[in-house]
């Protein structure tokens, strides 16, 4: 139920939707933001002060009598920031005071895109242009309607900190005050408004404090979870726990006993027990007694899943990159090597187990839940129901995690069933932790076999590479890209390059893991890389830098290598038993460079120190930056250095927190952040650093054991 | 069903439900106290952290029946206008939040923490706090937060100026 999204840019995105997923509505406004077209619905924040609607003066701005100024937040926020960083971006033009800012999730439009959601790292992307147009357009019209009411030319009018000045009388009219007037008025073209040049910038590029913090720290945040409707009855979910399995027959005779317990109904992917309170619901689930068809998958195996991508790595596959004649280079080369790479499958684990609240009657469906693709969530519960998207609200709550594991529907379609098994009574649907690692849509497993040819100097003529990874993003020309993204879009200086891939048929759901195809291929990338350079002696860094000298294109990438070699003192005295390991990357328009700074003890690694060099373009908030890097390393470090996902007999064997254990607190390096300022267009930052730190990590391990790791996470025993 | 009296934030408070109900559900679902928050009910991961009697405690494997008589402190407690514990404050200040999920128990054992050490080093803030998993990794940021909760509180209470670790 994960729709097919396209990472790369937002026009792409819009003409690639998954047909499932496409809403009717959004072919009318592929193109963007409809300023100025308003959907009926209900203002959480009239509701609270039942004082007079704020004006709307378009999609994204509503302001209050009160000065208060409403920013429509059409993107989740999971952690990343965005309730802060795109009120920058309207803020910005707006020229409103950043006080009276107050935020909210708005329902499904088109006007918010044609696949309203948070993913691929492109929430600024998408909305740096058109965010700051609707500020700048607000801010038109409220200096449209202020020279109105003074009887004077617009140009003798300025917006300034919450109000326009009259610049002849120094008298000034609120925003408040304005934004009846302004909101009746006609809003004017956004190709006619000049946004600020970046020397004029007040708020983007610098720090920013999140507005969401204050929520946070004293309970009063609402995530999906948190969800109470009146006579609502609480739902735990029985599934297969082989993957592709279905009911056979079940007796619910104990779990109906069960104290508090008020219904049990089958849905399409298990059998769920209602009751009046979560742990009731959660201890008649207990007490059912399942029997399944565990269908064709039952035997499978973490063993026989790697035999079978082995045996794929062992035949050609779809050519997914070639340069050049990488068999006539490596035929020729002066040495060969060759490694086998591997990566378990991940699970995204975000704290807030996921959840869904739904209600659904005869003719309307409402959904609350985190959701990180509302425009899937709401195509999923009109699946179900069989009422039109436009009778299906979808209220966004907080997320608690996102990774990538929210953009997928499942949990909000399992809830939708169940509501509607129970027509009239609203449904909040929660999952288990063990349920979570056990029903995961997985950051794929792969294998995938390297090998470079390196001429007399120990420089690389060849490459060639055959990846073992199963398909989620579908096929064109028999490659999925997310296979192979990190491998094939490197721009080292080889000449000669050739890539292969495979589709694996596992039979294991998969979808979208922080930074995706790069969250292991670039620990492939970047390892082998080191490898290439180790073969002949020579400096991780220096071999990297030689390597992106050539192409001027590469200015960024080595840029933020030298910054970061650089501030980490590569090459000088570390304390003794230290070493260092780096790697870089280019994910999602940001280049990032990490030096780890690493100790092994008795199979023991422990990561003391990161330096991270990071060119996104145009910073937005520059705290958020920083925040984000850290986020995405530690996202990283767990994959590293922590947790895979294993099977067998057809099950996921870890079940808690307890046996996937990701970075503790005591295991946190300390992180030191090089943002580079440039003011080419933003790129992304929520996956930006979590490649990077896996290849930064083990390359030090090589440098202080001289154990290669060729699979995750590092085990004890491959280092003693 | 089991009638159980306990003091919740400082006020007396009587529960109707099953004796084994966890108290962390007895706070979410019951009482409909949601700033505890549930995630994996197995006390590994710090999300349902409140205090009893003073002591952080993990509420998803507490039962309701051992609570009685006793006195449980949420983060709905911890300060009369939800910003002013120095716990909070200095999380405010230091920005520590991303999806902000865990912060309810970081913060609840954060707080507990302070009460024990009125100056806490790196390691004794790691020791203390590697029972509270957070996944968006705001980990650096909870260091430097509790080092400024602990200058805040010592500005504010002088008694705690004494002994790194009391």
């Amino acid at each position: 139920m994960t729709p097919t999204i396209n990472r790369a840019s937002a026009p792409v995105l819009t003409k690639k939707l998954n047909r499932r997923t496409f809403l009717q509505a959004g072919a009318t406004a592929a193109g963007g933001l409809m300023i100025g077209f308003y959907l009926p619905e209900k203002s959480r924040l009239a509701a609270q002060t039942a004082t007079a609607a704020p004006s709307k003066l378009n999609a994204f701005v509503r302001i209050g009598a009160d000065d208060s100024v409403t920013l429509m937040i059409h993107k989740s926020e999971m952690g990343q920031g965005t309730v802060t960083s795109l009120s920058m971006l309207l803020a910005e033009e707006l020229e409103c005071n950043w006080s009276k800012i107050r935020t909210e999730f708005p329902p499904v439009s088109p006007e918010y895109g044609a696949m309203m959601g948070a993913y691929g790292s492109l929430s600024i992307r998408t909305s740096w242009q058109p965010l700051r147009q609707a500020g700048a357009q607000a801010r038109e019209m409220l200096i449209a309607a202020a020279a109105q009411q003074w009887g004077v030319d617009k140009s003798q009018c300025k917006a300034e900190n919450g109000s326009i000045v009259n610049a002849a009388t120094n008298a000034k009219l609120s925003y408040g005050s304005l934004a009846d007037a302004a909101s009746k008025l006609p809003v004017p073209a956004a190709v006619g408004i000049k946004l600020k040049d970046s020397s004029q910038y007040k708020l983007i590029g610098t720090s920013m404090k999140r507005l969401d913090t204050a929520s946070k720290v004293n309970g009063t945040a609402t995530f999906g979870l948190d969800i109470k409707r009146p006579g609502m009855l609480y739902a735990s979910l029985e599934r297969c726990p082989v993957f592709g399995g279905k009911v056979a027959s079940f007796d619910a005779s104990k779990a109906k006993s069960v104290p508090g317990v008020k219904n049990v109904v089958q849905i399409s992917n298990g059998v769920a027990v209602l009751a009046d309170n979560t742990w009731a619901a959660m201890e008649g689930r207990k007490a059912l007694s399942m029997k399944w068809d565990e269908g064709s998958r039952a035997n499978t195996s973490s063993a026989s899943l790697r035999q079978m991508f082995m045996d794929l790595a062992a035949k050609p596959g779809a050519v997914a990159r070639n340069t050049g004649d990488a068999e006539m280079a490596m035929a020729g080369a002066a040495k060969k090597i060759e490694a086998v790479y591997e990566a378990p499958y991940l699970s995204h684990a975000p704290m807030e187990p996921l959840n869904c609240v739904a209600h659904v009657t005869a003719d309307h469906c409402d959904v609350w839940a985190g959701t990180q693709i509302q425009s899937a969530a709401q195509q999923t519960a009109a699946g179900i129901t069989k009422l039109p998207a436009a009778k299906i609200d979808i209220h966004t709550e907080y997320l608690g995690g996102g990774f990538g594991r929210r953009g997928g529907a499942d949990f909000i379609g399992e809830a939708v069933e169940i509501a509607k098994a129970v027509t009239g009574t609203p449904v909040k649907l929660t999952w288990t932790r063990e349920d979570d690692l056990q029903h995961d849509t997985y950051r794929p497993a792969s294998y995938t076999t390297f090998a470079a040819g390196l001429d007399a100097e120990g420089w690389p003529v060849a490459f060639t590479g055959r990846v073992a990874c199963p398909s989620f993003g579908g096929l064109r020309n028999g490659v999925d890209s997310t296979g192979v993204e990190g491998i094939v879009s490197i721009t080292y200086d080889i000449p000669n390059t050739h890539i292969e891939y495979h589709p694996p048929d596992a039979g294991i759901p998969v979808s979208y893991w922080r930074s995706v195809g790069f969250s292991q291929n670039c620990f492939f990338m970047e390892s082998f890389l080191d490898e290439m350079a180790a073969a002949t002696k020579k400096d991780p860094v220096e071999f990297r830098r030689r390597l992106l000298s050539k192409d001027p294109k590469n200015a960024r990438y080595l840029n933020v290598l030298n910054i970061a070699a650089d501030k980490a003192g590569w090459g000088k005295p570390l304390p003794a038993g230290h070493f260092h390991g780096v790697a870089v990357v280019n994910n999602l328009g940001s280049f990032n460079a990490q030096v780890a700074e690493v100790s092994v003890t008795q199979g023991k690694v422990k990561v003391h120190k990161v330096v991270c060099a990071v060119d996104c373009g145009q910073v937005v908030n520059r705290a958020g930056v920083t925040q984000q890097i850290e986020s995405g390393i530690v996202y990283g470090l767990s994959a590293a250095l922590k947790i895979g996902i294993t099977l067998d007999h057809g099950r996921v064997q870890q079940k808690n927190f307890n046996n996937y254990d990701p970075l503790r607190i005591d295991e946190m390096p300390v992180v030191e952040v090089h943002i580079v300022d440039n003011h080419e267009n933003p790129g992304g930052i929520g996956e930006a650093s979590t490649p990077s730190i896996v290849p930064a990590v083990t390359n030090a391990v090589f440098a202080a054991t001289g154990k290669r790791i060729r699979n995750l996470p590092i085990k004890a025993a491959d280092l003693v | 069903m089991a009638a159980v009296k306990f003091t919740l934030n400082g006020k007396s408070q009587t529960v109707d439900v099953q004796a084994q109900m966890p108290l962390l559900w007895v706070l979410r679902d019951t009482l409909g106290m949601t700033g505890t928050k549930f995630g994996c009910g197995i006390a590994q991961c710090g999300a349902c952290t409140v205090h009893i009697n003073g002591q952080p405690t993990r509420s998803c494997v507490t039962q309701i029946s051992t609570v009685a008589g006793k006195s449980v402190t949420t983060i709905e407690g911890l300060s009369a206008d939800g910003a002013s514990h120095p716990v909070q404050r200095a999380w405010i200040e230091e920005d520590v939040p991303q999806c902000g999920y865990c912060q309810s128990g970081q913060i609840m054992t954060a707080a507990a923490l302070l009460t024990k050490a009125s100056n806490p080093s790196d390691a004794d803030i790691d020791e203390s706090m590697r029972g509270n998993l957070c996944r968006c990794g705001t980990y650096q940021a909870i260091r430097r937060a509790v080092h400024t909760a602990a200058r805040l509180r010592r500005a504010s209470n002088p008694v705690a100026q004494e002994g790194a670790i009391a």
